[in-house]
């Protein structure tokens, strides 16, 4: 045996695993996204607003699950913002073979594609479904809950920018509470969405038993690709719920996105974590807790829980709360031995 | 074949590209150089950020050799330097700067370990300089001007060299050997040691013995006294007189059971700690002011104390009467000054060392036609560091400066550059600095928690009772650990962020070492690229539309 | 082979033996014998190598034969009613998309108020969303164009739609030849699509297409659906030569040489105007019939010179459009724009009726009369809908305001008196 050199016995890398690469880590533990030979599955010149967290994550998301199928992937599309950047006729942004059909039926398609797949003698072919948050948790959530329960071979991913920003930012059953979209205006004694509201499709997906459930963030690469690249190897339906902060939805400025999406994870109100046959097997522990108001604040979808002289303390006490049981419930410090 | 598609519904792939969103923009992200905080405040003007770089990756000897292309002494430095580097390190923002010295200290020992020898490639350029004294300003000198291919003879007054890194900084600061090392492997690149040589004659040296530059550095060695009223003469001694006694090789110099230091600098304490190892069982600093205001360094102070040290603050010596020494409390004015109170002590002390400061002895300079001293006997030089005598250039504790071995040695580089320049007939200019990079322009959250690594120190009974030095080296393990500490401030270091966070694939990666550029075509000026750049690289500036 | 079975049944056999590979089943009456019985078979391994997939709805179900058409794979679904409103969305999305799906359509009523039974009205509501749609007149027909309908798909890029009347034929138990395996297989060759969701070639289907495009993109549906206009009587043709009979084909004409008063018709209701025209021309009236079995796309030639000679023209249809009439008839009046033939729109059948000989007969007559009406209710209740009609007046509440507010204060003065 020969002896271990300071080079492999010193674990501490500069930035770690927080920076997209990182020329001190070992190659295999490197990110896709940053090779030089990624696949960038969707490829410049696409239509996505400056500082789109989707472009971003679907381009993660994908780049990833390809290295995983070692090329052999197709990608099913739901209507929506990331359908409508990508492939303005005449030209696409696409790079893999893509298939967009409707708004609420991703995950049907899916499944046929997968089927036909299977039929063909093409299974090292992986299918993966994605779709907004609004055609995944409204408008299509009756096809990915079938998708879901008859354990079909797709990985559904889910890019969450908590409203129908295609149509021009929309309430969804994904919206938090208090948030200003068009159909919520800031108006009334109660501004933006009410509380008791919306729906965590995470959990709705676990109760299904689906072998694999995860949520990500695009602030957070490694663990989005670590997710995606192990839900890549794991058969039957699979879903990833990643969070993808739209700049002109939220009203936050264009370089924001990253940093939205990172104080949505600090603050606990959007947990990480992942399950496996409907257990939560692991959640990502907070790195630098910060207050909710630190994740609010910076959006102008929230202002009018920021008005000068009047801030709306008891909402955002709320909101604190909501975040503080998100906390308690995923572990999310770590005080309890991970499960 | 290739069968026909359906019109428009079916598009090929990757046609995208026709459409370049880069006309969106109306600010465009620009990568950057900013100078690091540490690097600025470097008085050996050292590129410590490139040299730690190399550190990170486990290659010490390039970081080696860039750290000796501004610095010749690395096991010196790491030991003495006060590291003015490590005060300004943004790291020190986030959670404790990181351990420059003690890395460089490696660095050191690892080159004399490994045995490399510096790489430099001048041709001879057939000139001469004499450098006048050994200490580091000349060494550094006669070391950079070496690299630059020129002939260099020093002239050492005293014994050996080193000036007050042999004669001033006691031995468990700096363990003589490895001054030595340092010293040998800059004379073993050619340069020529005279030592027991005063010169008197600088004018002697360029017309008779045909210098064609000469580099004056001899320091800053006369003890300041004060006159303290002494109805019977105790024992005084200066400071310097009893640092450099412990270097004569002969009996160290004997102090008494009782000592006390007047003074509040780091002599003040290298004496103190002396002291106590010499077997004093009190070893007292007086200083008349406090410990807000003292000019030593705030660890030398806890080390001192850490040994047994006793500092009494807020005090002046009032009067001698043999081992009576009567002081006068002092506070401190809303000036900052020291006051005198009226009240009074005594302590009982065998001996009274003075660490007043030092002053230069410009007697041989002053018959040279030119140079202008100062009134406070700091010899004057111009930005090349030239005094008035044209060819005649001065540096380290004899010219205005703050008096440390790394502004000697950083006089030392500066000198030699502007002599060879001088020389060529040519002037040297610095690089035009870059912008600094400040605290704000780092995004800290891509860095990884880490406190700095402590070096262990020898235990106390032994610091109390012997010369072996007080600070551990790092291992390399710790080193490492520690190199990879530094931020990059300012600098890329290719952590692709800007490659992988760019929604538009607007960044191309141009491989390792050749950092990445911009694709203009496509890039919508976001911003995120900056936002989210670690180390503060790059910046956003707005489009001529 | 010949065999005494179930409509159904015989479709789901003659689905089988075209070797899909993805199937897709949703329960609604009155299809569900089918996807039964394919499903069947494939369990117990009689047709191999196809996914039969239960999914939640018909909307998934067409959704899951998109993604596994748009993947190369021979895709079949059936559904009826409701059913295909619930999936219309996909049922453009499919035809826009070129995706050579075949389904089934067991035609029943569509609700409210919810009813079972047969009517057209399912097939009418997605006549003009792309697809091209067959009626069988038998089960034998219906078999053999679901044989036709995959070659059609598959060379097309198009997905068809096989009418047949749901109860009528899907729960009829008659004699049908049902084709063996290579008789099926001389007929049809495999699936070789035009596009295919491959990492070999990956190109993107689906794109947005804006103004700039899109007229031409619907213009080249119309397009197709004219090529298939060429197609069909080809493919019959070849039909033909293999399984030996007629079947398929873009009309049926019935007797139509000499006659003056010609029925036009969908579907099964055709053999019972073949047994009215029978007993008529007995009697010697110069009456005939066409059956329609391409509706989409729509044979507008091969119905005017089969009409050219007639005096009155009869459409019997198993829809309505409200508030206009008749949807076939006027898809034929555009057939015999040129001519000055009146069409007379037969409302019959609608949620299952019966559609009698008698009551056909009167109709023929009436119009040999030229005594019908443009547009008639066959059988209707003149009674119960003259009663219905009065009452609701009475009660009527919508309109001008001022109307209804005088109303209300009228009823409020009745009530004060009291």
């Amino acid at each position: 045996m020969t002896e271990e050199t300071a080079l492999q016995r010193v674990k501490f890398y500069q930035t770690g695993t927080h920076t997209v690469g990182n020329r001190l880590i070992d190659k295999g533990a490197r990110s896709v996204q940053s090779s030089m030979d990624r696949s960038n599955a969707i490829t410049s010149g696409h239509r996505a607003c400056q500082g789109c967290g989707e472009a971003l994550g679907a381009r993660y998301a994908l780049d990833a699950a390809m290295r995983a199928a070692e090329g052999q992937l197709v990608a099913v599309n739901a209507t929506g913002c990331l359908e409508v950047f990508t492939t303005p006729y005449p030209e696409t942004s696409w790079q893999i073979p893509w298939l967009h059909s409707l708004f609420g039926n991703a995950p049907a398609v899916a499944t046929g594609v997968a089927a036909a797949m299977r039929r063909k003698g093409r299974s090292e072919v992986k299918v993966v479904a994605q779709g907004g948050d609004g055609g995944t948790t409204d408008i299509g959530f009756g096809c990915l809950s079938g998708m879901f329960e008859r354990n079909d071979d797709v990985l559904y991913l889910c890019y969450d920018n908590e409203g129908y920003m295609n149509t021009g930012v929309q309430r969804s059953s994904a919206t938090p509470p208090t948030a200003r979209t068009a159909t919520t205006p800031a108006l009334g004694d109660a501004p933006g969405n009410v509380f008791g509201t919306g729906k965590n499709l995470p959990l709705i997906a676990m109760a299904h038993n689906i072998p694999y459930v995860a949520t990500a963030s695009v602030a957070y690469l490694h663990d989005l690709e670590d997710k995606v690249t192990k839900a890549m190897h794991i058969p039957g339906a699979r879903y990833i719920h990643i969070m993808v902060p739209c700049p002109l939805g939220w009203g936050t400025a264009s370089d924001a996105t990253i940093h939205i999406a990172r104080m949505a994870v600090e603050s606990g109100l959007f947990p990480l974590f992942e399950a496996e046959h409907g257990e939560v097997t692991r959640s990502n522990k907070i790195r630098r807790r910060v207050p909710v108001k630190d994740y609010l604040a910076p959006q102008r979808r929230f202002a009018h829980l920021f008005k000068k002289g009047q801030e709306d303390t008891t909402r955002i006490a709320r909101l604190q709360r909501m975040a503080d049981a998100n906390i308690e419930r995923f572990n999310l410090l770590g005080e309890r031995e991970s499960p | 074949m290739r069968k026909q598609l359906p019109f428009a519904i079916t598009l090929d792939p990757g046609t995208s590209l026709a459409n370049q969103t880069g006309s969106w923009r109306t600010e465009r992200p620009l990568y950057v150089d900013r100078l690091p905080p540490c690097n600025n405040a470097c008085p050996a003007g050292e590129n410590i950020q490139k040299w730690l770089y190399h550190a990170e990756e486990g290659d010490y000897e390039r970081a080696w050799q860039v750290l000796m292309e501004d610095n010749p002494l690395p096991g010196v430095m790491g030991r003495v330097c006060y590291h003015p580097c490590e005060t300004e390190c943004n790291r020190a923002k986030m959670d404790e700067t990181v351990g420059i010295h003690a890395i460089e200290r490696f660095l050191g020992r690892q080159a004399w370990e490994q045995k490399w020898k510096v790489i430099f490639d001048a041709e001879p350029s057939g000139n001469r300089v004499l450098v006048i004294g050994a200490g580091p300003s000349g060494l550094s000198a006669a070391y950079h001007l070496t690299r630059l291919g020129h002939a260099v003879t020093i002239r050492e007054a005293g014994p050996a060299a080193g000036g007050m890194m042999r004669f001033g900084i006691p031995k468990y600061r700096l363990p003589r050997d490895v001054l030595d090392y340092e010293i040998q492997r800059i004379l073993d690149m050619g340069v020529e040691l005279e030592l027991n040589v005063k010169v008197g004659d600088i004018e002697g040296a360029f017309e008779k013995e045909g210098f064609d530059a000469v580099f004056v550095a001899v320091g800053a060695h006369l003890a300041k006294r004060i006159d303290i009223p002494a109805h019977a003469a105790g024992k005084i001694l200066d400071a310097v007189s009893v640092l450099r006694g412990m270097e004569a090789g002969g009996e160290p110099p004997q102090l008494g059971r009782r000592v006390i230091i007047y003074g509040g600098g780091n002599t003040a304490m290298d004496v103190a700690r002396t002291a106590k190892r010499l077997g004093a069982d009190e070893s007292m600093i007086v200083y008349r002011r406090s410990r807000t205001e003292m000019p030593a360094h705030d660890f030398e102070a806890t080390e001192a104390e850490e040994e047994g040290v006793i500092i009494h603050w807020l005090r002046t010596i009032k009067q001698i009467d043999e081992t009576m020494v009567t002081v006068e409390k002092m506070e401190i004015d809303a000036d900052g000054r020291p006051q005198p109170t009226g009240e009074f002590e005594t302590i009982e002390a065998d001996t009274l060392i003075l660490a007043l400061g030092q002053d230069v002895d410009t007697a041989f300079l002053e018959r040279v036609p030119g140079v202008d001293i100062a009134k406070d006997g700091v010899v004057q030089v111009d930005t090349r560091m030239m005094t008035g005598r044209t060819g005649l250039f001065a540096g380290g504790d004899m010219v205005l400066a703050e008096r440390t071995v790394t502004v000697a040695v950083g006089h030392g580089k500066k000198a030699a550059r502007n002599i060879d320049a001088w020389l060529r007939g040519e002037s040297f200019e610095n690089p035009e600095k870059h912008e600094l990079a400040g605290f704000d322009d780092l995004n800290t959250w891509y860095y990884d928690d880490a406190p700095q690594t402590v070096q262990s120190a020898l235990d106390i009974v032994r610091r109390q009772t012997g010369f072996e030095e007080v600070l551990k080296g790092l291992t390399e393990d710790n080193a490492l650990y520690e190199a990879r500490r530094c931020l990059s401030c300012g600098n890329c270091f290719e952590c692709d962020n800007c490659y992988g966070i760019c929604p538009d694939n607007a960044v191309i990666k141009l491989g390792p070492g050749d950092r990445f550029r911009f694709n203009y075509d496509y890039c919508k000026g976001c911003g995120m690229c900056a936002a989210e750049c670690p180390c503060g690289a790059i910046k956003m500036v707005a489009e001529n539309l | 082979m010949l065999k005494q079975i179930e409509g159904s049944i015989a479709v789901a056999e003659a689905i089988a033996l075209c070797r899909p590979e993805v199937v897709c089943a949703y329960p609604i009456t009155p299809q569900t014998h089918i996807v039964e019985g394919v499903g069947a078979l494939v369990k117990s391994g009689a047709l191999e190598n196809c996914e039969f997939i239960n999914v939640e709805s018909e909307f998934a179900a067409l959704s899951v034969a998109i993604g596994a058409s748009a993947a190369g794979a021979r895709t079949y679904t059936a559904t009826a009613s409701q059913g295909i409103l619930f999936m219309a969305e996909a049922v453009y999305n499919a035809a826009g998309l070129g995706l050579p799906i075949v389904m089934t359509i067991g035609n029943r009523a569509i609700g409210a108020p919810i009813n079972i039974w047969n009517d057209h009205t399912d097939a009418m509501s997605v006549k003009d969303a792309g697809w091209i749609q067959l009626f069988a007149e038998t089960n034998q027909e219906a078999v053999d164009l679901h044989i036709q309908a995959f070659r059609l798909a598959e060379e097309l890029s198009s997905p068809v739609m096989v009418c047949m009347d749901g109860f009528i034929l899907t729960h009829a138990y008659e004699r049908i030849d049902v084709p063996t395996q290579e008789e099926i297989d001389a007929f049809l060759p495999p699936y070789d699509p035009v596009q295919v969701l491959d990492p070999v070639e990956p190109y993107s289907i689906g794109a947005m297409v804006g103004p700039e495009a899109f007229t031409e993109v619907r213009y080249l549906a119309h397009e197709k659906q004219l090529q298939a206009l060429r197609l069909i009587p080809e493919i019959g043709a070849v039909f033909k030569d293999v399984f030996d009979r007629e079947s398929g084909g873009l009309i049926h004409p019935y007797r139509t040489e000499g006659a003056e008063t010609i029925a036009v018709a969908l579907g099964s209701v055709n053999g019972t105007i073949k047994e009215v025209v029978d007993a008529m021309r007995d009697e010697g009236a110069a009456v005939g019939s066409i059956s329609i079995c391409s509706f989409r796309p729509f044979p507008l030639d091969e119905l005017e010179a089969t009409l050219a000679g007639a005096k009155h023209v009869v459409v019997i249809e198993k829809s309505l459009a409200p508030g206009l009439g008749g949807i076939l008839a006027s898809n034929v009046r555009m057939a015999l724009r040129e001519m000055a033939v009146p069409v007379y729109t037969v409302i019959a059948g609608l949620g299952g009726r019966p559609i009698t000989m008698a009551s056909l007969r009167g109709i023929l007559e009436a119009a040999a009369k030229g005594r019908l009406p443009d547009v008639q209710f066959l059988d209707l209740d003149h009674g119960a809908v003259e009663r219905e009609i009065l009452r609701a007046r009475g009660i009527r509440r919508s309109g001008p305001t001022a109307e209804n507010i005088l109303k209300s204060l009228g009823a409020a003065a009745v009530a004060g008196d009291e």
